[in-house]
Parts: structure tokens; C-alpha cells; sequence
């Protein structure tokens, strides 16, 4: 690799085939960026069938739709009452998400900053419900909101959101609090402040972008969970997804197209919190900080 | 030790206390506790013990329920044969796209970020695309058919092919990026200093990555197979739900929310959850035999 870059400017005859032979020489290579293309199109078929179905006046037999129309979509937005549920959606992910960053937060700072016993049987506890899938516990979790009365409307589909999402919070933000220097919080100690003070006027503006980056992933996560929601949400605190999943299975009562209507909307909304997420995540950076290779 | 004055014996045990790290900033801990006591385990609890009151019988009959009927038992399989070979794809395909894309290249956040796009999809709507799509009307067999690869259509959704791939959409985007930062998380010198030693890729891959890359390979084989095991809307969707496609979690739904009989379904669920544990047990002991310290490239 190093060789071939730095072949000098002045043989461009060199170069040229120097590279002629680097493709005839790797095979690999394009087998890996021919199966990379073959996914991306076949999603692409994926995502743009449900799209083009969206906007089709009828669809059968052909390769496209007779004709085009958007009246798909104010037929489901009337038919699945689309705005109430957008409003749950939103409602249910901002309240998960702010709990789920106050109750983790300053347990992962705790699991980031102290050594004690038992520390990895909590750290154990707090991995479980991200291991296990979620209807495995979401069936008993759903049996115990109902005994309380707490699920079949928006507290229990809350509260059943928050078991996945406060373990993440923790995950994510832990490697964020152990990268700061201990030794600002010890100087903000020297100078008088307390826990408090030191968590809200030095930790949290240093914390930002790890807030901002689990906030949003934990957002995401939440707009799109379907089980937990599906198994304790009662007929008016569903979300999107969840919505979007009954008018599927019952379709034949409905035209596909507004159930594509609907899926398009889904779709979109997922979208935009993925533009916003993008500008603060880096996907790759989640698990370890990434060293690129220096220039050559 | 007993040396404590008997005027202060509470200081006195706050301060043995605060030698071994435990003193009052621990309490940032109890709110994320008390949570997940009061959501997780004690909901957990609470179904293990309801499994073991079954509606009729002694305490084992719901157990024996579901091994003693093959069509309930066979959701296991079911189960297993659909996740296992999913999971193990989007793993073994993701590392040498992963291998060939860690260094840096035009386009590189691009196709990170077109990669993100299906975790965001949803199974939901991949389901509702895969329909479109594979079905027997949609562009994929309109492609095949047009250019002469088949005769007729190839049934590819509702059965057991359109579960496996809504799988691999949801899944493959999800495992590449682990792996990516697994792969990325690898000190490049190190196989630089194997290459100025003399070794192919083929032997730098081998003895040097590939080692150092199998407990996030492990990690990630897990996170990839809990996502492909509670595999639910999809295997209703995409899937035959009666049939070949009638994974546990559906198993554990129906008994909860058509026949009401809580006890079985928590059952269902306690045996969902053990033949999942199992699994990522058996894989992380694996990984315990490979080498999990730094590898020099981390922050």
C-alpha cells in the first residue's frame, strides 16, 4: 500500500499500471464491494417499493403504479387518527428519555468514578436487560403493570420503555465520565463545591455531547421499540410502530397503500431523528474511539 | 477495632466503610437500583414464581406442557434455526467489508451512515418493504423473472426466507458497525510491524487481527443474535406464523394475550429467556479463552 502511494510523480506510465494490477491482483476486493452494493440495492428496492406504493393510485401486476396520487395519505391520516398517535410517540419518547438521563446518569457516573464491593454484580444487573430480548421479560413486566393498573395507557408503556433505555444510558455514558480528568472535579472540590455543585456546574457542561449522543440514541430506540410498547400500550397510548404493526396485520380490511402511507410517515420521522442524531454520533466511535491510520 | 470510642460508633463505621469505597456518593446509585429491582427483577421474579402456579397441575405441569407438545416445543427450533444462521451471517459477512472499510476513504461517513439507516427502519416497516419487494408481483422476482433466471416467481415471503432476511436488513447494518469499531479499535502498527516482519495479509489477518478481533466478534455475535432470537413482527409479517415460522416469542404472546393463561406464558418466556442465556453463555466462555486486553488503539 505505502509503495504504490508513494511511487514518484514523475512516471505516471508506472503508476498506471502499478494500479492496473493492484485491481486485476484483488478479487476480494470486489467481491466485498459487490455484496456491499447487491444490500444497498436490495434495500433500496426495500424502502423505495413501500415509497412508490405510498404515492400509487393502483398497483398490480406491473412494474409501476397506473397512476400517482397523495390522497393515500390523508385517507391514513384520518383512518389511524395519525396525529393523536404521533402526539404519544413524541410524548412517550421525551418522557423516556429524560428520565432514563436522570435516573443513569449519576449511577453511571458512580459505576464510572468508584471502586467497591459488589460493583460487578451491579454491573451485571444493569447488563441483563439489554441481553435479554425483550418479550422474554416484557410478558412478566406487562403482567405486573396490569396488576397495578399501570399498563393500558401511557405510564405503563413509560415505564416499560424506561427497562431497556436506563441500562443503555448507563453503557453509553460511563466510558464519556471515565474520559474526563478526575482531578477537575477534585479542583472544583479543593475550591468549596459540593456533590451538587460539582455535578451540575462541572460535570454537565462537560458531559454535553455524551448526553446529547445517549439522548438520541435512546430516542431512537424508543420510537422504535415495538414489543415492549406493543405488549403494554392500550388502545389510545399507542405509538407509531405500534399502530403501524395493527394496521399490517389486519390488512385486507384496509388498502396496502395507506398502510404504505402510514409506514412512509414512520419512515420520515425516523429519518429526521437520524439526520439530528448524525450531527452529534459518530456510529463507529459507540464502542471504541477510533484511531485512523496516519497519512501516508 | 474495638478500640472505638463509644461516643462516635457511627463515624467509626462510616469510616471502615469508606476504606473499602463505600461512602455517601453511592447514593447516585440507588435511583437506577431501586429502578431496576422494581422493573426488572421483581417482574422477573414474579413471572418465575407464576410459572410455577399453573392453572391445573403441580408446579412443573406448564413445564411439562410445553415439552410434552411437539408443536410447542418445536418453537425452539424454530426459533434456533432462524436466529443461529442470521446472526452468524450478518457476524461473518460484516468482517471483511468491515476489514476492507477501516481505513480511511472517501465516502466513508457516507456509507456508515446509509448503513445506519436500516436499524432505523424498523422491523415494522422492513416487513412491509420485504412484502412489496419479494413478493411474488414485486420488482425483485419482476427482475429475475425478466431476465430469464426463473420461470416463475420464487415464493420468498411468508415463509421462512422472509423472516431470515428481514433479519439480515436489521441485523447486518447493526453487526458491521460493531465490528468496525472492534476493527478500528486494533493498533494499525501492530500489523504494520508484522508486514516490515515479512507476513502476508493473509498471515497478518490470521495471526494478528483476527485474534485480537474474536471477543468483539463474540460481543458482537451476541448483541446480533438477542436482536435476531426475539424475533416478533417480523415472523407474524413476513413470516407463516402457523407453521415454519412460529418462533417462542410468538408462542409466549399467544398464550399471554389470546388464552389469558398467564402462568404458561411466563413459563414460555422463563424458557425463552434460559435457552438464550445458554447460548450467549456457551459464546462468552469462548471469548474468555482469547485475549481481552488492550490491544493499544482505544483513546
Amino acid at each position: 500500500m505505502a509503495t504504490t502511494t508513494q511511487a514518484p510523480p514523475a512516471r505516471p506510465p508506472a503508476t498506471s499500471t502499478d494500479r492496473r494490477r493492484r485491481i486485476a491482483a484483488r478479487p476480494a476486493a470486489w467481491i466485498v464491494w459487490g455484496v456491499v452494493i447487491f444490500f444497498f440495492l436490495n434495500l433500496l428496492g426495500v424502502v423505495a417499493s413501500v415509497l412508490v406504493s405510498s404515492f400509487g393510485q393502483r398497483w398490480f401486476d406491473t412494474w409501476l403504479p397506473d397512476g400517482y396520487t397523495t390522497s393515500w395519505y390523508a385517507r391514513a391520516w384520518d383512518e389511524f387518527a395519525l396525529l393523536q398517535v404521533i402526539v404519544v410517540t413524541l410524548e412517550v419518547s421525551v418522557l423516556v428519555v429524560g428520565l432514563s438521563l436522570v435516573i443513569g446518569v449519576p449511577a453511571a457516573y458512580a459505576l464510572a468514578r468508584r471502586s467497591f464491593p459488589g460493583k460487578r454484580l451491579i454491573f451485571l444487573v444493569f447488563l441483563l436487560p439489554i441481553l435479554m430480548p425483550p418479550i422474554t421479560y416484557g410478558i412478566p413486566l406487562a403482567t405486573v403493570l396490569y396488576k397495578f393498573g399501570l399498563a393500558g395507557h401511557m405510564s405503563g408503556v413509560v415505564l416499560a420503555n424506561l427497562v431497556p433505555s436506563v441500562p443503555f444510558v448507563i453503557l453509553t455514558m460511563t466510558p464519556f465520565i471515565e474520559q474526563i480528568d478526575p482531578r477537575i472535579e477534585s479542583a472544583a472540590r479543593m475550591c468549596g463545591a459540593g456533590l451538587r455543585t460539582v455535578f451540575l456546574r462541572v460535570l454537565t457542561p462537560l458531559l454535553v455531547p455524551g448526553i446529547l449522543a445517549s439522548a438520541i440514541l435512546v430516542l431512537v430506540r424508543t420510537v422504535g421499540m415495538f414489543e415492549l410498547t406493543f405488549l403494554t400500550a392500550g388502545p389510545d397510548s399507542q405509538t407509531l410502530v405500534v399502530a403501524l404493526y395493527y394496521s399490517m396485520s389486519a390488512s385486507g380490511i384496509r388498502a396496502q397503500q395507506s398502510v404504505d402511507a402510514m409506514a412512509v410517515i414512520y419512515t420520515s420521522m425516523m429519518l429526521v431523528l437520524l439526520v439530528v442524531a448524525l450531527r452529534y454520533v459518530n456510529p463507529t466511535q459507540l464502542v471504541a474511539q477510533v484511531k485512523d491510520e496516519p497519512e501516508h | 477495632m474495638s478500640g472505638a470510642g463509644p461516643g462516635r460508633p457511627l463515624a467509626h463505621w462510616q469510616h471502615r466503610l469508606a476504606e473499602r469505597g463505600v461512602d455517601r456518593q453511592l447514593w447516585l446509585l440507588v435511583p437506577a437500583l431501586v429502578f431496576v429491582i422494581a422493573l426488572f427483577l421483581y417482574p422477573f421474579f414474579y413471572g418465575l414464581t407464576l410459572s410455577f402456579q399453573p392453572t391445573t397441575g403441580g408446579p412443573f405441569s406448564d413445564y411439562a406442557r410445553f415439552f410434552s407438545d411437539s408443536y410447542e416445543r418445536g418453537t425452539i427450533w424454530i426459533t434456533l434455526r432462524i436466529a443461529l444462521p442470521a446472526a452468524l451471517l450478518n457476524v461473518l459477512a460484516a468482517v471483511p467489508i468491515a476489514y476492507r472499510m477501516r481505513g480511511r476513504f472517501r465516502g466513508k461517513r457516507l456509507v456508515t451512515t446509509l448503513l445506519v439507516v436500516p436499524i432505523t427502519l424498523g422491523t415494522v416497516l422492513t416487513a412491509q418493504g420485504l412484502l412489496n419487494f419479494l413478493g411474488p408481483t414485486g420488482w425483485f422476482n419482476r427482475i429475475l423473472l425478466a431476465t430469464h433466471l426463473v420461470d416463475e416467481p420464487v415464493r420468498l415471503t411468508h415463509n421462512y426466507w422472509g423472516v431470515f432476511f428481514s433479519l439480515v436488513i436489521t441485523g447486518f447494518p447493526f453487526a458491521f458497525l460493531l465490528v468496525l469499531s472492534y476493527l478500528s479499535g486494533i493498533d494499525p502498527t501492530l500489523e504494520r510491524a508484522a508486514a516490515t516482519l515479512g507476513a502476508d495479509w493473509r498471515r497478518r489477518f490470521t495471526r494478528i487481527t483476527l485474534p485480537l478481533l474474536m471477543p468483539g466478534l463474540a460481543t458482537t455475535f451476541c448483541l446480533t443474535f438477542v436482536l435476531a432470537f426475539s424475533v416478533f413482527p417480523s415472523a407474524v409479517l413476513v413470516g407463516n406464523p402457523a407453521g415454519e415460522t412460529r418462533v417462542i416469542s410468538l408462542a409466549a404472546y399467544q398464550a399471554a394475550y389470546e388464552q389469558y393463561d398467564y402462568p404458561y406464558a411466563s413459563a414460555i418466556a422463563m424458557i425463552m429467556g434460559f435457552v438464550e442465556l445458554v447460548i450467549i453463555a456457551v459464546v462468552l466462555a469462548a471469548r474468555s479463552r482469547f485475549y481481552t486486553g488492550s490491544s493499544g488503539g482505544k483513546g
